[in-house]
């Protein structure tokens, strides 16, 4: 017990693997099944991380590869359990802001995964461009357009909901939704 | 101006994800994660005691 093993580091990476994996996966049992995986599969190789090179992004490595695999395993699975958690966030109380956030949740949720996990490692992780590119085995260029992307669509998802309460006015809309509302009974 | 617009709009998407990240952050470390790693350091103690 005298020597300090990398293992002892993991601990400290923890919450940051959470926060991704929440974001990715948007559903917190899901993500912390695979925080437990990646974990499990980092103490039992930890002999292949190179000590003095970056363990985050190496976890990070280890945990999208766990979801990627999982996705393509259970595809069906997922796509029902992100239902699921669209119903419990839109049940969340309206207040301190909390409903400007669900929106943008929500919106997060809209995009295509690989730009999600893009905007993810570099606008909140804070991996560089190069870290994030080779955790994801693409090209450095793929990882900027892939965050331009998502951050463009996510303004337009934004901004169209400020404007939703205009359109709502709107008598051809007001009649379109009544009549899908009718049509869903 | 088409371009500070935009920025504006950028800073405001960092800031969001900052804040959907840190309210995971803050909720340090569940304990499964910790029962884990101590589940884990036994079980690695337990063979080394064994390769002795």
């Amino acid at each position: 017990m005298t020597d300090k093993s990398p293992r002892d580091e993991l601990v400290e990476h923890l919450p940051a693997m959470r926060a991704f994996a929440i974001s990715l996966t948007r559903n917190g049992s899901l993500a912390d099944d695979m925080v437990q995986d990646t974990l499990v599969k980092a103490w039992t190789n930890i002999e292949k991380f190179e000590p003095g090179t970056n363990m985050r992004a190496w976890l990070f490595t280890i945990l999208r590869n766990t979801y990627y695999s999982s996705r393509r395993k259970s595809k069906r699975e997922v796509a029902d359990v992100d239902g699921v958690f669209t119903e419990s966030l839109a049940e969340k109380p309206a207040h301190d802001g909390h409903m400007q956030m669900n929106d943008f949740r929500k919106a997060l949720g809209k995009l295509k995964v690989e730009q999600r996990e893009a905007l993810l490692l570099i606008g909140a992780s804070g991996f560089s461009y190069e870290e994030a590119a080779q955790m994801c085995g693409v090209a450095v260029g793929t990882i900027k357009s892939r965050v331009n992307r998502a951050r463009a669509q996510l303004a337009e998802l934004m901004e169209h909901g400020e404007n939703e309460s205009l359109e709502m006015t709107d008598d051809a809309t007001m009649s379109v939704i009544s009549a899908s509302k009718v049509a869903s009974f | 101006m088409k371009s500070a617009k935009n920025e504006d709009r950028e800073s405001v998407i960092d800031e969001n994800l900052k804040k959907v990240f840190n309210e995971t952050l803050e909720e340090g470390i569940p304990d499964r994660f910790k029962d884990l790693l101590s589940k884990l350091k036994q079980q690695e103690s337990q063979r080394g005691s064994e390769n002795d």
